[in-house]
C-alpha cells in the first residue's frame, strides 16, 4: 500500500522547471522590440524556444508568456493552432512531405510510401533511433518541382521514389 | 536611354527583369544600378501621397492575391491627412495556395525591388510601419528579404526621416508558423498580432480598423512589386503591357505545374491565354498524355477543361467561364488521374486547413472527404452523390465567416459538373451486381 503512494507521489511530483537560456531570453527580447504590443512576437517567441530544444514542452509555455506578458492559457491556444510548433518531441530531422494537389498529380503517393517503407513509420511518427520525423505538410510554393519534400530547412524536389534512401544519407 | 524606362523593350517584364537566377539576387548596389529605389526617390522628391495613389489607380492594378481587387480603390479608402493617426502596411507573403509558387521568385530573386515597393506604397497611404507577413517554410526568402533590409536601412530608405524627409517607414519580416488559413487577410491580422488565425468580422474593413485597430492595407507580393514600375513610368505604360490582350492591366506572373513537360513561372502580358501557357511555355503535358481538367489559379478555383484552353487568363474572362483566374498559375490533370481522387486531394487540404471556428466549414469539408474516400473506393450511394452537391452550397459564399469554404467547394462543383461520370463510376454496385444474394424482401 505505502510503495502504491510512494508511486503517486512520483507521478505528481514537479517536473524539472523550465527555465529559457540566456540566449533564448536575449533572442525573445530583440523580437519584443519589432511590435507596438508584445504579445505579437508570441509566435515567434515559440519558434525560438523550438529552435534551441527541437519542440515546446508544456512546461515551456507559462515561462514564454511570462516573457512576453501574456497569459499562459493564450500562449497555449496560440502554441497548439500553429502546425510548425511542435508540442511532442520530434527526430533530429523533421521530413514534411508536400501532399497538396501538384504534388498529388506528379507522385506524392508513390513518394509517401517510399519515406514510410524506408523509414518504418508513419505520418505524425519518429523513428526509434531518434533520427528522423516523418510529417506531412501543405503545397510549399514549389509546385513547379513537384513531387517536393522539405527536410529541416532544405527543400528538394523533384524527388523519385528510388531517390528516397540516397536523399537521407546527407541527414544524420 | 535612362534606366528604367518605358522605352527600353527589357522593359516588357518589369517585375522579373532583374531575375539571373544563376547569379542569384542583386545586392543594394546592383539594384541600383539599374535603376533601383528611382521609383521611391521620385514618389517622396518630386510627387505627393495623393499622387502615387492616383497614379495606382490610373494603371488599372488589380490585386494579385486572388480576389484581383482594384489596389488604388483598396487605398483610397485608408484615412488621411494630418489627424489619420498610426497607419499600417502589410503584404501579404504566406502562398500557401496549393498549385502557387510566384511570391516566393519574387522574394528570393528580387528582395529590394518588394522592399522598394513597399516603401512606396507606404508613402502614398502615408504608413509608418510595415510588416512582410512571410509564411515559415519560406527560410531562403527570410534571410534574403532581412539581408536587402539591413542594406536598404543603412541608406535610409527604409527608417527615419526617408531620404531626409520628415516621413519615416520602419519595416519588418514577420514569419509564421504554418497554417494556410494565415493568408486570408484578416486571419493574417489576428495572427500577426500574436492570435490565433481566426478572421475577423468585416466590416470593418482593415482599411478602417486593421493591425492593432489601426488603418491597415494589406497586399500580395506581387500586387506591390508591380508599383515602383508605376511611379515610375505611369498608367499608359503599365495598361499597354498587356499588348491588348485584356482588359486587366499589365503583366502576370503566370506559371503551370502538374504533369506538364517545363513547368514554370512566366511574367506575360495580362490575358495570355492558358493554351500558350501549357503548350508554348510549359511544353505540353509530359509523355504526350492528353489534358483532362485544369485548375486556373489554385486549389480554391473551379476546375475548367481543354474547350476552355483558348480563354485569356484575366479576371472577368475566366470568371465568365464560371471558374477563378485566382493566382493565375495553372495546375493541369492528365487523362490518366482520377478525378474523385484529385478532389479528394483538395478536401483533405482544406478540412485539414479549416481554422475550425464556424460549423459549415468545420465539420462540412471531412464529411465531404469522407463521402468522396467512399466513391474512390467504390462505395458511394446515390444519397451521398446528393450530399455532395448539396454541400457546395452549404459551404457556399455567405454561409460561411470566411472564403475559405467556399474556395474549398469550387473545385468540387465543377467536377460534378463536368466530371459526374466518374462519381457515378464510384457508386456501390446493386448486390446482384456485385454478385451477393438479394437481401430478402420483408413480407
Ligand atoms: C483562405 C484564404 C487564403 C488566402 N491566402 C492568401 C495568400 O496566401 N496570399 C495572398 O496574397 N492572399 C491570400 N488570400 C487573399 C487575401 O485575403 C487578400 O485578398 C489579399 O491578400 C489582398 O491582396 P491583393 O489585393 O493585393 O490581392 C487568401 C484568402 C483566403 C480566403
Ligand atoms: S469558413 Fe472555415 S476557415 Fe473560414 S472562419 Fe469558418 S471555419 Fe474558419
Ligand atoms: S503542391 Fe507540392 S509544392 Fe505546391
Amino acid at each position: 500500500m505505502s510503495d502504491t503512494i510512494v508511486k503517486l507521489a512520483d507521478l505528481v511530483k514537479p517536473a524539472e522547471p523550465f527555465v529559457l537560456s540566456d540566449e533564448e531570453r536575449h533572442e525573445i527580447e530583440h523580437e519584443l522590440h519589432h511590435y507596438p504590443d508584445s504579445r505579437a512576437a508570441s509566435i515567434e517567441a515559440l519558434k525560438i524556444v523550438q529552435k534551441h530544444r527541437g519542440w515546446v514542452c508544456d512546461e515551456a509555455i507559462p515561462v514564454i508568456a511570462q516573457a512576453i506578458g501574456i497569459s499562459a492559457a493564450d500562449l497555449e491556444g496560440v502554441a497548439t493552432f500553429y502546425s510548425l510548433i511542435f508540442r511532442r518531441p520530434v527526430g533530429r530531422n523533421v521530413i514534411k512531405v508536400c501532399d497538396s494537389i501538384s504534388c498529388h498529380l506528379t507522385g506524392y503517393e508513390d513518394l509517401r510510401d517510399a519515406f514510410i517503407k524506408q523509414l518504418g513509420i508513419r505520418f505524425g511518427q519518429t523513428t526509434a533511433d531518434q533520427r528522423f520525423t516523418l510529417l506531412p505538410i501543405c503545397c510549399l510554393g514549389a509546385c513547379d518541382r513537384g513531387a517536393t519534400v522539405m527536410i529541416n530547412d532544405d527543400l528538394h524536389g523533384p524527388v523519385e521514389p528510388a531517390d528516397v534512401a540516397k536523399l537521407l544519407e546527407a541527414y544524420a | 536611354m535612362t534606366l528604367r524606362s518605358a522605352a527600353d523593350p527589357q522593359y516588357q517584364k518589369p517585375l522579373t527583369r532583374l531575375i539571373d537566377r544563376a547569379a542569384g539576387p542583386l545586392d543594394l548596389a546592383g539594384y541600383e544600378a539599374e535603376g533601383g529605389f528611382l521609383a521611391l526617390k521620385k514618389a517622396v522628391r518630386e510627387m505627393d501621397p495623393a499622387g502615387v495613389q492616383a497614379a495606382v489607380k490610373d494603371a488599372g492594378l488589380r490585386g494579385r492575391g486572388g480576389a484581383g481587387f482594384p489596389t488604388g480603390v483598396k487605398w483610397s479608402l485608408i484615412p488621411m491627412g494630418p489627424d489619420a493617426g498610426e497607419k499600417y502596411l502589410v503584404c501579404n507573403a504566406d502562398e500557401m495556395e496549393p498549385g502557387t509558387f510566384k511570391d516566393r521568385l519574387l522574394m528570393e530573386q528580387v528582395p529590394h525591388q518588394l522592399i522598394e515597393a513597399m516603401a512606396t506604397a507606404a508613402f502614398a497611404i502615408q504608413a509608418t510601419r510595415g510588416y512582410i507577413f512571410l509564411r515559415g517554410e519560406y527560410v531562403v526568402a527570410a534571410d534574403r528579404l532581412n539581408q536587402a533590409l539591413a542594406e536598404a536601412r543603412a541608406k535610409h530608405y527604409i527608417g527615419q526621416n526617408i531620404l531626409g524627409t520628415p516621413w519615416s517607414f520602419e519595416l519588418f519580416v514577420h514569419t509564421g508558423a504554418g497554417r494556410y488559413i494565415c493568408g486570408e487577410e484578416t486571419a493574417l491580422i489576428n495572427s500577426l498580432e500574436g492570435r490565433r488565425a481566426n478572421p475577423r468580422a468585416k466590416p470593418p474593413f482593415p482599411q478602417i480598423a486593421g493591425l492593432w485597430g489601426r488603418p491597415t492595407i494589406v497586399n500580395n507580393v506581387e500586387t506591390l512589386s508591380n508599383v515602383p514600375h508605376i511611379v515610375m513610368n505611369g498608367g499608359d505604360w503599365y495598361k499597354a503591357l498587356n499588348q491588348g490582350k485584356s482588359k486587366d492591366a499589365g503583366t502576370k506572373l503566370y506559371g503551370c505545374s502538374g504533369p506538364a513537360n517545363k513547368n514554370g513561372i512566366w511574367e506575360l502580358p495580362f490575358g495570355t491565354t492558358a493554351r500558350e501557357l501549357l503548350e508554348v511555355h510549359a511544353g505540353g503535358m509530359r509523355g504526350g498524355k492528353k489534358l483532362k481538367a485544369w485548375l486556373p489559379g489554385g486549389a480554391s478555383t473551379d476546375f475548367l477543361t481543354p474547350d476552355h484552353l483558348d480563354l485569356a487568363m484575366d479576371f472577368d474572362t475566366i470568371a465568365k467561364a464560371g471558374s477563378r483566374m485566382g493566382t493565375g498559375l495553372i495546375t493541369v490533370v492528365n487523362e490518366d488521374q482520377s478525378m474523385v481522387s484529385a478532389v479528394r486531394n483538395l478536401e483533405e487540404f482544406f478540412a485539414r486547413e479549416s481554422c475550425g471556428w464556424c460549423t459549415p466549414c468545420r465539420d462540412g469539408l471531412p464529411w465531404s472527404v469522407k463521402i468522396l474516400r467512399a466513391f474512390e473506393a467504390g462505395q458511394g450511394t446515390q444519397a451521398d452523390l446528393e450530399v455532395l452537391a448539396k454541400l457546395t452550397r452549404w459551404l457556399g459564399p455567405g454561409k460561411t465567416f470566411c472564403a475559405h469554404a467556399p474556395g474549398a467547394m469550387e473545385p468540387l462543383q465543377s467536377a460534378l459538373k463536368y466530371f459526374r461520370h466518374e462519381f457515378e463510376a464510384g457508386l456501390a454496385k446493386a448486390p446482384a451486381e456485385a454478385g451477393l444474394a438479394k437481401p430478402a424482401q420483408a413480407a
